[in-house]
């Protein structure tokens, strides 16, 4: 059920730049552990709180997320070849993640992986109350802006009919430079969660990728709380899976299911 | 493909080809081989070219057969390497640079040629590696008997995923892409958590290797470039062939090729089985090759990465990019990892990725070879296009009898009913106007007819055959043509291979050339004889329209589906396309039209069906259904009834 919580988190800017900006971003996950790491380097070596680091990063990546846009703007590129540029650029990241911090697995120690609550009778981690927390409302905020607010109705008129949008005063750059900066700032925060609670590799940034992916597909694209609960439904299934047979299994679980969903509703996905 | 050689109707290519190479009656399915056999055919049998034309043409054909035979002798050429004794280190620099070229060429027979980008080639490698593994080193299989084995486990992998993948119609090349992604992880995991490997990876050391060079690592270099050889032989084949067409098709525009008649579940799969299975016997090699194979190493990012690189640098429309891709890089390779930067590589590949899609979108090959535009071969006859029109070989001359027949209909989107209970019929040889205010279901129906939707509820019957079942490509087989309302072009073809396409994959299925030439007729009935070589994209809307209708007449239909040919041209163009419907139905094809220019419908319309809201309000004479007042009222409202 945690687990699915960072699904959701992960699923949640990948769902709204491929639902609204049409763009398959793969470097997302590469951006991920980049701040990840930045969270990791930042409270080991300099003792900040891990939370806090959130607030040094998070902006830096709110311009990552615009300079982005700009250059697939610039260069028109199409969704496939977002998918291949992104691509090239998580191998980018993977490899200066790599030659920084190495390929061996780094952990980091705070105080919130220690502590934990009680909820009931059982006693739940921190770290993971945290996530599950954020990504919850994290989800809520964004389905309540896109639906609520003058900008989300906006960016959802951009993505059902771009040039009609503009002809109605819609101003699309300036939307899709934003609505990048905030998927790239939401990968912040995925990062920062995912260090908190997981052993980082880099060489596990694709091993996200599928689990990731199942759940935007099962959410449906484009839709903020289809991550969260396809998340937290993978999690729960990856759960039962390793409960009863081997721990090994867990990643075939997603596969399975986005298989299913693609046998069953072969026009929904 | 002697058929072709017995073939009755002589010059002129009009006649229709035996049915052996088709299936327009769907109740008698012709297997699958041979299906597969018409797909992937030879450029052109000599034998068809002199049946069709009595002089042979010279060029393309040649050109087709030179290439491949130039692969062939090259191949011999370097086979004779090893006897030149080479050091041992270009052998296995060379045995690389092969191994690398089959890859990225194997990819690219799929995903180059139809837009199906797969990051999932390291799982075929891969499942292609581990048979051939573990039938060598634990069944002691003899090496190169595995081989067939490792092909066919990879295709089986491959094919059982994309019944699955290819059956979507929404997000397709993207769904491919991450599913195919996905698979590597997932049959990492299967191979690593199963007796396969179990976690310490699998040792070949004790394989014999088979003698074909004069040492092991010439042993390779010569296998390699066997199945080098092999994999570009293929490539070209396909490029060239049928097959080919329809997957560059598929890439330009999916719906649109299957509307033409283009079976693009089958041409995908086949290229898949193909792609699969060499990337399967490249895998079997290498593993001998490196002798130690391990789950954590194969099924990896760096075989689909390095593939993509290879065939987009090199240029995905040509079949020779990804070879030429495959040398630079694996020559680069060498160069950079000689060194101990592993890392660094991997950075420099994806930052070669990223510079080569945002400025070198065709790649190398894309940028100094554009795609090979024949002309076709000039012939003096031109037939009128009358005669073409042989098309009522099946149906009664009877002008009263119902040639489709449409029954209580329906069809409902998200909140909307498109359409709800629509019957009418269309006779033989009548042109009929479908009219209708916006959103009255015009479009809908016409998308149901020619198959893009599925009908909710309701029979659709064509010359006494029920087409519920038929997908799109065998509606267009039966004998139902359409265009689109917005011109849908291949964008990659040129105008010419935009006709010739619906011909070579419709029922009378003619080889390219025969199809180029009867391709060429249809432009000079529609105008567009000196666009010919032109890229769609030269053209105006005028002629885009035109070229719809010549593709959608080009298979010679027996009922023809204009949605709104003439919205949008000018007075002078709509005239000009009015005389030219005349023509089409004076030479025997039923035509039925969608159309909001009501002097055009008054000119050209024999009968008129008027929809609302999808159901049929009014039917009759032109003159007649327009001046009723419900008819009216559901076009201008109710205070002018």
């Amino acid at each position: 059920m945690f687990v699915g919580a960072l699904y959701g988190l992960l699923g949640l800017g990948l769902t709204l730049s491929w639902g609204i900006l049409r763009q398959i971003n793969l470097a997302y996950f590469a951006l991920t552990f980049l701040a990840a790491y930045l969270c990791y380097q930042l409270s080991t070596a300099r003792g900040i709180d891990p939370l806090a680091t959130l607030l040094l990063i998070a902006p830096g990546f709110f311009v990552i997320g615009v300079a982005l846009q700009w250059v697939f703007a610039r260069f028109r590129v199409s969704p496939f070849n977002s998918l291949l540029v992104t691509f090239g650029l998580t191998v980018i990241v993977e490899s200066v993640i790599q030659s920084i911090w190495t390929a061996d697995f780094r952990r980091l120690e705070s105080a919130y992986g220690v502590a934990k609550f009680r909820l009931g009778v059982l006693y739940v981690p921190a770290p993971e109350l945290i996530t599950l927390a954020l990504s919850i409302a994290l989800s809520l905020a964004l389905y309540a802006a896109l639906r609520y607010t003058d900008l989300g109705k906006a960016m959802r008129a951009a993505a059902e009919d771009g040039p009609m949008a503009s002809a109605f005063g819609v101003n699309r750059r300036f939307i899709a430079l934003a609505l990048s900066g905030v998927c790239a700032t939401l990968s912040a925060v995925a990062g920062v969660c995912l260090a908190l609670s997981y052993t980082l590799a880099p060489a596990q940034i694709y091993a996200w990728i599928g689990v990731v992916f199942a759940a935007v597909l099962l959410g449906g694209i484009g839709r903020p709380l289809g991550p969260l609960i396809a998340g937290i439904v993978i999690g729960v299934s990856e759960a039962l899976t390793m409960a009863l047979t081997a721990p090994s299994w867990a990643p075939l679980v997603s596969f399975s299911l986005l298989i299913l969903l693609l046998l069953v509703r072969p026009d929904k996905a | 493909m002697g058929v072709f050689g017995s073939n009755p109707m002589g010059a002129g290519g009009m006649g229709r080809h035996s049915a052996l190479f088709s299936s327009p009656d769907a109740r008698s399915p012709l297997p699958i081989f041979v299906k597969i056999a018409a797909l992937i055919d030879a450029p052109c049998h000599p034998f068809a070219s002199i049946a069709l034309t009595g002089p042979k043409p010279v060029g393309g054909i040649a050109h087709g057969y030179r290439t491949l035979g130039a692969i062939v002798v090259a191949g011999i050429a370097l086979a004779t390497l090893p006897w030149f004794r080479l050091p041992l280190f270009y052998e296995s620099f060379l045995y690389l640079v092969l191994h690398w070229i089959v890859l990225a060429t194997s990819w690219n027979i799929l995903s180059g040629y139809s837009g199906y980008f797969s990051f999932g080639h390291g799982a075929f490698f891969g499942a292609g590696m581990y048979t051939t593994a573990v039938l060598a080193s634990r069944f002691a299989t003899p090496f190169l008997w595995t081989l067939p084995a490792a092909a066919l486990v990879a295709a089986t992998l491959g094919l059982a995923l994309g019944a699955v993948v290819f059956r979507v119609r929404r997000l397709r090349g993207e769904l491919f892409a991450l599913v195919t992604l996905a698979v590597t992880f997932v049959v990492g995991t299967i191979v690593l958590n199963t007796s396969i490997d179990g976690g310490p990876g699998v040792y070949l050391s004790a394989v014999a290797v088979p003698t074909i060079g004069p040492s092991a690592a010439s042993s390779f270099y010569l296998l390699a470039l066997t199945i080098a050889v092999v994999t570009l032989l293929i490539a070209r084949w396909i490029y060239a062939a049928k097959l080919g067409t329809g997957l560059f098709a598929i890439r330009d525009d999916e719906d649109a090729a299957e509307v033409m008649g283009v079976p693009t579940f089958r041409c995908k799969m086949i290229a898949l089985g193909l792609s699969c299975a060499l990337a399967g016997i490249a895998g079997g090699v290498h593993g001998l090759f490196v002798s130690y194979v391990t789950a954590g190493e194969t099924f990896s990012i760096v075989v689909p990465l390095t593939v993509v690189l290879m065939s987009v640098l090199g240029g995905t429309r040509h079949w020779a990019g990804p070879a030429v891709g495959g040398a630079i890089i694996t020559t680069l390779l060498y160069a950079f990892t000689a060194g101990d930067h592993p890392v660094l590589g991997k950075a420099v590949f994806g930052a070669m990725l990223i510079v080569v899609i945002l400025f070198l979108p065709d790649g190398v090959l894309g940028r100094l070879v554009t795609r090979r535009r024949r002309r076709p071969p000039s012939e003096t006859t031109v037939a009128v296009p009358k005669a073409m029109m042989a098309g009522s070989a099946h149906a009664p001359t009877d002008a009263a009898l119902s040639l489709l027949i449409v029954r209580d209909v329906r069809k409902a989107f998200v909140g909307v009913q498109a359409l709800s209970g629509v019957s009418l019929q269309i006779r033989q040889g009548e042109i009929l106007a479908l009219l209708g205010p916006n959103g009255s279901g015009k479009s809908t129906l016409i998308n149901v007819i020619s198959g893009h939707y599925r009908q909710d509820a309701g029979t659709i019957v064509f010359e006494g055959r029920d087409l519920r079942d038929f997908s799109p490509h065998r509606i267009m087989h039966a004998g139902i043509a359409r265009t689109y309302q917005v011109p849908r072009p291949f964008g990659h073809l040129s105008v010419l291979e935009n006709v010739a396409l619906p011909i070579m994959f419709g029922a009378a299925a003619l080889h390219r050339d025969a199809a180029e030439r009867e391709a060429a007729r249809w432009l000079e009935f529609t105008g567009l004889s000196t666009k010919a070589d032109l890229l769609p994209d030269a053209l105006n809307l005028h002629q885009r329209k035109f070229l719809e209708l010549a593709r959608a007449l080009a298979s010679r239909p027996r009922l023809v589906l204009l949605d709104e040919v003439l919205s949008g041209l000018t007075p002078g163009e709509i005239h000009e396309a009015v005389k030219l419907i005349h023509s089409i139905r004076d030479a025997g094809t039923t035509i039925l039209f969608v159309e909001h220019v009501m002097r055009a419908v008054m000119a050209l319309a024999d009968r008129v069906i008027v929809l609302d809201h999808g159901v049929v309000i009014a039917e009759g004479k032109p003159t007649e259904v327009m001046e009723q007042a419900h008819v009216v009222t559901a076009f201008l409202g109710a205070k002018h009834a």
